[in-house]
């Protein structure tokens, strides 16, 4: 028997500020998809996690994540019942029943999204995602590092339009398709990725962010309340590095092939003063180097946060003269071997660096 | 009282960058304080605080007189008495412009009284439908506010295709159910409105039919994109429909009562001015002008275009920084007695010391409490018994203030360890401020200015200023008008988005009342969007210019 934990209030807004911190600068706010759960808590909604250790090898587990630009979003909100509407109408296309739903990436909103969905279709969420983290392309995730199919994949938007990815021959053609798709209803669906099986759950996808995008938002909120560093409490609970301290002096971006792409000059205050690190970001944060030296690199994680909050800082809201210090999490270990490296390691965004994780 | 929050957890990707093309702009690195406009005119400012009402008499570059009378609780009464102190003490002469910079709207909203129930409109079915309006809303105030609900299809895309038709025809029912329900302030926000207002102004027009006498706030004419965020203004400026329509005629009534038949404004939080008529109707615009007044001030009585401001109070100390002769904005989402909007404020560091803050014994401690307005009875230097910051500064020969013998006794190493203290503060907040590795100036306003040290690291000088105790209002004198654009632009080179968006701050500037000529850039900002075709560009912009 499969057992269920019971998901607290509490609990969900630890997740939105450690599924934040996660994002290392990207995946979207979770602010909106924080409001919803609020509301659906209220509503008398409750959300179960379940362990991925007690899912049967044929149980069929939903992916999901919620596309597009983040500024539609602003627009157009988020609601749960776009993200349901993915899950069940896959569910049709497949003929089959979820066991449970999982987060595509636990960095940023889409963290939150199984739970809306989980909420409205009383389904677990399954304690866990494929990413570790947020990453910009389709292709960077374990899934894709193990070879599992891409597709099919469903995609929803707030009217009553939705889109069948039945095949893909590639993930850059999923990517295109979904893509295309997503821009014609507006820059911003629901989607529902490729199902899993419970046997490639627990082969491939990488278990347990949920609970610790919980831990990392619990551990910041107690830093705060017992008036501690909450940067600092991070770095010691997550066996992290900090990397920086420093002030955020000059920022460049340039969108191009749909990504924000840019720069961040930070200068030192502190322990860092007279020193200088600067921070390449497409959509997340991918390198960092300390006095010129390249000193982290993807998929180590590159987190910035606010030095006295302790709140991530996003790459969209990076701005001058913001007091922020930057830590490094280890990465998971799947995105460290070789074919991960292909996947998410510095040259998959175009630096030619070797990658030497800060934890080696 | 609207300190900006930080708290960026739940903050949607909002911002942008601070461009270097405003720094090309072609601005001198001072404030010119001689342009001619300026010099042809005399102006009073006025600044209506919590515990006191400052107004000056500008004649072009000179403050010709500055006054401080006691806040009275129907505000009027405190505004005509320095009116009158300023007449008397300075020689007849006409005033072309009177500058009111007031907190009275926010404290509204902050204190939760004088509000009016607001009916709220979304236009943006079948999108948005789980998050209505006030669902982010502290449940007190919503409870205050909250008239009505409704939610109706329509809204566009970010490219400006509608997202479903508008339905009408539910407006039309909306406008007579309001209608009908008594509630006479209405605040519309569609999807995507400032980049397509079509929704918002059909609505509107609707509403004119149906129900003419209401008060109507488009969000739109708030700007930015965020819908909740753009919303709740629009919900809070119908909140305070009613208000801002009493106490800018009251300020009116003030005005003319004196004998000045000059028009009257109102200060905004980025350091421009809205005729009262506009203000009336806009509000919101007023939130936290009162530290942009006094950083303003502090700008054009120093000359300085760029420096550090620190305004020293009787409680707290304010601690912001000026570019380009304005106050850097803070990066985040802004709280207004619990509700998140949109607007810029400046960015502020309070610190808890002021005049007023309690020293501990033994000098080691000193605020964040604070005697505040009882200074001058319970200071030691005016015959109480509590050690003041002021009591300090007046031991060590820092200010001449009450009578000095009363602090006689006082051990030299408390005010040695006390003064350490307090200056040491000011040098961590200035720290904390201080963006950029060279050094820069420190200008010193406010009635406690004393306790700053006259050498703090990081820092060239310390400027002191005359009329350093009325920053506020010289700041509320000199203000400009100012016209802003924030929306997307597809297709164009960034500079070619860059002059759109210029010439369309340029017009509305002059709409508010600038003068087309000498407009200046004083905030370009450009961003790039992620995940949308066709080479979208986000750029906001603003110019400001003189009164015309």
């Amino acid at each position: 028997m499969a057992s269920l934990h019971p998901v607290s209030a509490e609990e969900i807004e630890s997740l939105a500020i450690g599924a934040w911190i996660l994002g290392t600068g990207g995946g979207g706010s979770p602010y909106l998809a924080l409001l919803n759960m609020r509301a659906l808590y209220r509503g008398g909604a409750r959300v179960s996690l379940m362990d991925a250790a007690d899912l049967a090898d044929d149980d069929l587990v939903a992916v999901v994540s919620n596309m597009g630009a983040p500024l539609v979003g602003q627009e157009r909100l988020t609601d749960p019942r776009t993200i349901a509407t993915a899950v069940t109408m896959m569910e049709e296309y497949l003929g089959r029943r979820f066991r449970g739903i999982m987060s595509l990436e636990i960095g940023g909103g889409n963290a939150i999204q199984p739970f809306m969905a989980a909420a409205l279709l009383d389904r677990p969420v399954i304690d866990g995602d494929c990413m570790g983290r947020a990453f910009p392309e389709a292709q960077m995730t374990s899934f894709a590092i193990h070879d599992l199919p891409m597709y099919p994949l469903t995609l929803v938007d707030v009217r009553d339009n939705a889109v069948v990815v039945a095949r893909a021959a590639s993930w850059k053609w999923m990517e295109r398709l979904s893509r295309t798709a997503c821009v014609a209803v507006g820059s911003i669906a629901a989607t529902c990725k490729a199902p899993r099986t419970g046997k490639e759950i627990k082969a491939c996808a990488i278990l347990g962010s949920t609970t610790k995008a919980i831990r990392i938002g619990r551990t910041v909120q107690a830093a705060r309340r017992g008036h501690r560093d909450p940067v600092e409490a991070l770095v010691e609970a997550e066996r992290g590095r900090r990397l920086f301290t420093g002030k955020i002096g000059d920022v460049a971006r340039r969108a191009t092939e749909g990504f924000l792409r840019g720069t961040a000059t930070l200068d030192g205050l502190g322990d860092f003063r007279g020193r200088r690190f600067e921070l390449a970001f497409q959509n997340e944060f991918a390198v960092g180097w300390l006095d010129g030296v390249p000193r982290v690199t993807t998929p180590d994680l590159i987190c910035v946060m606010d030095s006295v909050s302790g709140d991530a800082i996003g790459t969209e809201t990076l701005r001058y003269g913001q007091r922020v210090s930057v830590v490094a999490l280890p990465a998971p270990p799947i995105l460290l071997t070789p074919k991960g490296l292909e996947h998410v390691g510095p040259r998959a965004f175009g630096y030619d660096l070797e990658f030497a994780s800060v934890f080696a | 009282v609207t300190t900006p929050r930080r708290r960026p957890p739940a903050e949607p990707p909002t911002v942008e960058r601070r461009s270097p093309v405003a720094a090309a702009t072609g601005e001198s690195p001072t404030v010119d304080r001689r342009s001619p406009a300026q010099a042809l005119r005399r102006r009073i400012g006025i600044d209506v605080g919590g515990t006191n009402t400052d107004a000056v008499l500008l004649d072009g570059a000179t403050v010709v007189h500055a006054v401080k009378t006691p806040t009275t609780a129907d505000v009027t009464t405190g505004i005509t008495a320095a009116l009158r102190l300023l007449r008397e003490g300075t020689p007849d002469g006409p005033v072309h412009a009177v500058m009111i910079g007031t907190t009275h709207f926010t404290n509204a909203v902050v204190q939760r009284r004088d509000l009016t129930r607001v009916a709220a409109v979304r236009i943006g079915l079948p999108a948005s439908a789980s998050l209505p309006p006030f669902v982010d809303w502290p449940e007190d105030l919503a409870a205050l506010v909250r008239g009505d609900v409704i939610m109706l299809e329509g809204g566009h895309e970010y490219d400006g295709r509608p997202i479903v038709p508008f339905d009408e025809r539910g407006m039309r029912e909306a406008a007579r159910r309001i209608r009908a329900a008594g509630l006479t302030s209405i605040g519309i926000a569609s999807v995507f409105s400032p980049l397509n207002a079509a929704c918002e102004e059909r609505a509107a027009a609707i509403l004119r039919e149906e129900h003419p006498e209401a008060a109507v706030t488009l969000s739109h004419q708030l700007g930015r994109i965020g819908l909740l965020e753009r919303e709740n203004a629009t919900l809070l400026n119908a909140a305070l429909a009613d208000l801002a329509r009493r106490t800018t005629r009251a300020f009116a009534e003030a005005i003319r009562a004196s004998g000045l038949s000059a028009p009257l404004y109102l200060t905004q939080n980025d350091g421009t001015v809205m005729l009262a008529s506009v203000a009336a109707a806009f509000p919101v615009y007023s939130f936290a002008s009162g530290p942009t007044n006094s950083m303003r001030g502090a700008a054009f009585l120093s000359g300085l275009a760029d420096a550090i401001v620190i305004d020293v109070g009787g409680t707290t100390t304010d601690i912001g920084s000026l570019r380009h002769g304005f106050p850097r904005e803070a990066n985040n989402v802004v709280e207004v007695g619990g509700v998140r909007t949109l607007f810029r404020m400046p960015d502020l560091l309070s610190l808890g010391l002021g005049g007023g803050s309690l020293v501990s014994a033994d000098g080691a401690a000193v605020g964040p409490r604070s005697v505040g307005y009882r200074l001058v009875n319970d200071g030691r230097v005016f015959g109480g018994a509590t050690l003041t910051a002021t009591d300090v500064a007046v031991a060590a020969g820092l200010a001449d203030l009450g009578d000095r013998s009363r602090v006689a006794g006082l051990p030299a190493d408390v005010v040695k360890r006390a003064l350490a203290r307090m200056h040491a503060m000011v040098e961590e907040g200035v720290d904390r401020m201080k963006t950029d590795a060279r050094e820069e100036p420190l200008v010193a306003v406010g009635g406690g200015c004393f306790l700053v040290p006259e050498r703090v690291p990081g820092v060239s000088e310390v400027v002191h200023v005359r009329h350093q105790a009325v920053a506020n209002a010289v700041g509320a004198a000199i203000a400009q008008v100012s016209g802003e654009v924030d929306q997307i632009f597809q297709n164009l080179s960034r500079a070619e988005a860059i002059t759109a968006a210029q010439r369309l701050a340029e017009a509305r500037a002059v709409e508010a009342g600038a003068d087309a000529a000498g407009l200046q850039v004083v905030d370009v900002e450009d961003l790039p969007l992620a995940y949308l075709p066709g080479n979208s560009l986000r750029v906001r912009v603003r110019v400001v210019g003189e009164i015309r």
